[in-house]
């Protein structure tokens, strides 16, 4: 429990001992998924080398033994610096990024049939995870308490938004793809956008931990639904106007549509007040509508989305993400053996729907199965966390993904309008594949101290889980 | 805070719930209308897999018109048309992204994909075999087909021009030839560029691309072959016979307007300003049929055109019908108003619009006793071991004469090649009935379109045939000299009757 909270267990006001279920560290577990991890990632590079070429990539043994140095390294770090972590979701993370990247590659080699000069991303991939795990292993290591991050709450709320405007300043920010969210520096580009998400949910964490008790009290009783006092309704509106503004100055739904999201669930989280999210829905519909309105690519958006085959010269990507996903049919055409590349944006924005017509439907329920997961054990983590302020980061994170997932997803296949979003840890990309990464450490980190036992007994020789030792667990050092 | 992070594992739950039923929704249940060539043309993933798959034979008399050979490169089947251009309006063309004719109205069947082939593919499933197509079995006859594709190929690249033989008795299409052709091979090439590129260079959205298959997507002012529905009409009526005397005169004065209907030559069509009416047909008398068409009325002409086909809401004739293919309507016009306007519709003028087609049908009805029978083109669907797993019969479209007017009006047609204006018609030994047209564009300086429709053996038909001549001055231009009177040769007789010769007679005389 964070020294700043009221002390104390809400819901067991028992004082003394309580039974309470002591986590394993479950490292073996994790080495075993991690296998099969591995096992999913190399075998897909390897069937896209079969299926391409006839015969298994001549660079497999030095990608693979990347990959498995890659991920062996982050799991010997989880063993040394957060042992008692989750062991499920470093595997699946490798298992997506296998995935990504065997795709990626797949993508590769179709495009440079048509022009030999391609750059080829599967290898810029590589390497931008080779830096995201390094970034994961620097977070474990540096950051020993995710509590500490409590002090950057305005630091990093700052940062955000410098982030966010950074695409804004001439010279550096460039307009892609009608979006202007990139910012580029010499040969590098990158979206800040990808980093200030991470920078957001801490602030917004530190934040409502600061201010929850405030913003859950007195409110206006209608209809049932707790509604909150005006004068709290800054920060939303703040928040609210953020996002607008992303969607108006940059073009960026998806992202807009992600940090009001985020900052919303948050502050419901927080508040444990349900009013937040009718009062935070009626503005996003209120926004919407008038994105709908000024954005003339929004409506575009929306009419693809209704009606995909009236524009048949127009919605080219969606309708060619439709056919090659209906190609694919139930089990798929066979890595290396469908037409991914037809649709634009294959290997990033559209990479869900080219598993979907190689991997068919099993392989993409199988991802989206891997993406709930994930967003269950970041979930789960934040239900067992000891500290609301850890508890809040990890909701945050877990909600990023999850809406992130359904925004794209959801998006390529025709169940919303779609978004521009990178689809987490299987797009190409560098910024989004880092700033997951070192989302997945702070995650890990969190649900390190959530699971760990109390540090007087977790140093004890005794590794036996006995009950007797628990007795004491309710007494805070910290 | 636990109570609203568990509710959001169950809002997450939902929407992750969500998009796998889509998925599913997506590649399982939408998937087959998403895959189908006939529903989503456009989806290249599966045209590219169509040539990796074999496709079934189109035959005519037992011979493939196209068929599909392996390739030996990684398409593995490549489509082959062994006649070249001479089926091309009919069989169409397949290729990637490219598809058209019977390949694409037919698809379903030479892909295997019909319900009729179902048995067909599960046993090639059972027993492991590539899924084959079946084969479509054309009505066509190869003799017929050859002949109208070897005479209107001498009009040369230039000019635009159809026939089309049908069997009186059934409506089996027996040739059908637009000119100028296309290869469809080309199109068929694995080298996507080019074939793209010979398509392009066929100009496919402008109306007179070879593409357009003239006997069947062109309705035009049919001129003086409209005045054997003319004729039908006032038999029909009762009040005419064969022998009746009718206005003969020079011209026709029409106090509404000021453009008089007056006869080609500018002579009046017989003593005493009258005429017969075999007379008048024989000789194509404007007058005498645009007075008669007034007094048998507009009505009465209509529903005589419409009995033969003419203002069909749903077309009669779908075999070629595709997403490229569109058979046009001919049409008698409703409503009427000025007397004019009905003289110059009963001479196949005005805004009458027929197709080839239509014509041949108008031949055929009154060739096999005056029932029309419906025209068709796919005459059974064979599987990969040839048997017949669907055929299709004889259909009638309608009753459109009595016998005995559709006597009268063989009669007067015979009369046309021995006597009249047919003579290019006559074949030696077999009887010929048929009629000319000349009919005017209503573009200025464009020369008018030569028809000719026709029907032999005229006392047991076998086959008849029409034939239109759109671009005749480029026509008349070939093998003539400085010398020649070029603009002379423009009639139906001139340059469309030795077409439908050469197409009766290679049905007769086999």
């Amino acid at each position: 429990m964070a020294n700043r909270s009221p002390a104390a267990p809400k819901r067991d006001p028992r004082p003394g001992p309580v039974m309470e279920f002591v986590h394993r560290q479950r490292r073996g577990a994790e080495l075993f998924l991690l296998i099969l991890s591995l096992a999913v990632g190399l075998g897909a590079y390897a069937s896209v080398g079969l299926g391409t070429e006839g015969h298994i990539p001549t660079n497999m043994y030095v990608y693979g033994g990347w990959l498995t140095a890659l991920i062996l390294a982050a799991h010997v770090t989880i063993r040394y610096r957060a042992a008692y972590a989750d062991p499920i979701l470093l595997p699946i993370v490798a298992a997506l990024n296998g995935l990504g990247v065997a795709m990626i590659h797949r993508i590769d080699i179709a495009r440079q049939i048509n022009n030999p000069d391609v750059r080829a991303f599967a290898t810029s991939q590589l390497i931008w995870m080779t830096l995201g795990v390094l970034l994961f292993i620097a977070v474990l290591v540096l950051l020993r308490d995710h509590r500490r991050l409590q002090a950057f709450t305005y630091t990093a709320g700052f940062g955000a938004v410098v982030l966010l405007l950074l695409p804004l300043l001439p010279g550096i920010g460039k307009n892609i793809n009608g979006a202007r969210i990139w910012i580029h520096l010499g040969p590098l580009s990158f979206q800040p956008g990808e980093i200030a998400k991470l920078l957001l949910v801490v602030a917004f964490a530190g934040y409502l931990v600061l201010y929850r008790d405030s913003l859950a009290l007195a409110g206006r009783r209608v209809l049932f639904i707790d509604l909150p006092r005006g004068r709290d309704l800054g920060p939303i509106l703040a928040m609210w106007l953020i996002s607008l503004g992303i969607l108006v100055f940059q073009n960026d739904l998806g992202s807009s549509l992600l940090f009001f999201g985020m900052f919303l669930v948050m502050l419901y989280v927080a508040t444990e007040r349900p009013g937040w999210l009718v009062v935070g829905g009626a503005l996003f519909a209120v926004g919407a509508y008038f994105g709908y309105l000024t954005a003339g690519h929004v409506q575009q958006r929306v009419e693809y989305w209704l009606d995909p085959f009236g524009h048949p010269d127009d919605a080219t990507q969606i309708i060619n993400g439709l056919y090659g996903m209906a190609w694919g049919g139930l089990t798929g055409r066979g890595l290396g053996l469908g037409s991914p590349e037809k649709t634009p944006y294959s290997y990033s924005d559209f990479i869900l729907p080219s598993f979907g017509e190689e991997l068919g439907l099993t392989g993409v329920v199988a991802i989206i199965l891997l993406y709930a997961l994930l967003v269950e054990r970041a979930l789960r983590t934040a239900l067992i966390c000891r500290d609301n302020f850890g508890k809040l980061i990890a909701t945050g994170l877990g909600v990023v993904f999850a809406l992130q997932v359904f925004v794209v997803v959801g998006g390529v296949t025709k169940l919303i309008p779609l978004t521009g979003l990178t689809t987490p840890f299987l797009s190409q990309g560098g910024s989004s594949l880092v700033a997951n990464w070192v989302i997945i450490a702070l995650l890990l980190r969190i649900s390190d101290q959530a699971r760990r036992p109390p540090p007087e007994f977790s140093e004890a020789p005794d590794d036996l889980p006995g009950f007797a030792d628990d007795a004491t667990q309710v007494v805070k050092l910290r | 805070m636990n109570r609203p992070i568990r509710n959001l594992a169950v809002a997450c739950l939902v929407l992750f719930l969500a998009l796998i039923a889509n998925a599913s929704y997506l590649q399982f249940f939408e998937a087959d209308s998403l895959t189908s060539l006939s529903e989503n043309p456009r989806n290249s993933r599966v045209s590219e897999a169509a040539f990796a798959a074999p496709r079934g034979d189109i035959l005519v008399n037992g011979k493939a018109i196209a068929s599909s050979e392996p390739s030996g490169d990684r398409y593995e089947f490549q489509r082959v048309y062994k006649s070249g251009p001479e089926y091309a309006n009919v069989v169409g063309f397949f290729g990637r992204g490219l598809i058209g004719g019977l390949e694409a109205s037919q698809n379903d069947y030479l892909t295997g994909e019909a319900p009729e082939l179902f048995v067909n593919r599960l046993g090639d499933l059972l027993t492991n075999k590539p899924p084959a197509g079946g084969n479509v079995v054309l009505t066509l006859n190869a003799k017929a087909q050859k002949a109208a594709y070897q005479a209107l190929g001498e009009l040369g690249k230039n000019v635009r021009a159809a026939a089309v033989a049908i069997e009186p008795k059934t409506g089996k299409i027996l040739a059908m030839v637009s000119n100028p052709g296309f290869n469809p091979a080309a199109l068929a090439s694995h080298d996507f560029a080019k074939a793209r590129a010979a398509y392009d260079r066929l100009k496919p959205d402008s109306r007179t691309s070879p593409l357009n298959n003239v006997a069947i997507e062109e309705a035009l002012p049919p001129g003086s072959t409209f005045k054997l529905v003319t004729a039908a009409a006032a038999l029909s009526s009762g009040d005419y016979q064969p022998d009746t005397l009718v206005d003969g005169s020079r011209i026709l004065d029409f106090r509404d307007t000021t453009s008089d209907l007056g006869n080609h030559n500018g002579q009046a069509c017989g003593p005493n300003n009258k005429v017969t009416l075999i007379r008048a047909l024989e000789i194509s008398c404007n007058v005498a049929f645009a007075s008669v068409g007034i007094k048998v009325g507009q009505d009465a002409l209509r529903q005589q055109a419409e009995k033969f086909g003419f203002n069909a809401a749903d077309p009669y004739f779908t075999d070629l019908d595709d997403s490229l293919t569109k058979q046009s309507t001919s049409v008698f016009p409703s409503d009427i108003a000025a007397v004019s306007s009905l003289g110059y519709s009963s001479i196949g003028q005005f805004s009458v619009a027929a197709t080839p087609l239509q014509m041949a049908m108008v031949a055929a009805g009154i060739a096999n006793d005056g029932k029309v029978m419906k025209p068709y083109l796919v005459n059974e669907i064979r599987s990969a071991d040839l048997d017949v797993v669907k055929s299709f019969d004889k259909e009638l479209y309608s009753q459109a004469v009595s016998p005995s007017v559709a006597d009268q009006l063989t009669s007067m047609m015979v009369s046309v090649v021995d006597n009249g204006t047919g003579s290019n018609a006559q074949i030696p030994g077999v009887q010929v009935a048929g009629k000319t047209g000349t009919a005017q564009t209503g573009v200025s300086g464009q020369k008018p379109y030569a028809w000719f429709v026709s029907f032999a053996p005229a006392d047991d038909p076998e086959v008849a045939v029409a034939v239109v001549v759109m671009d005749t001055a480029a026509a008349a231009r070939r093998g003539c000299g400085a010398d020649v009177d070029c603009e002379g040769g423009i009639s139906g007789n001139e340059m469309a009757a030795p077409i439908a010769r050469a197409v009766m007679e290679a049905v007769v005389n086999q």
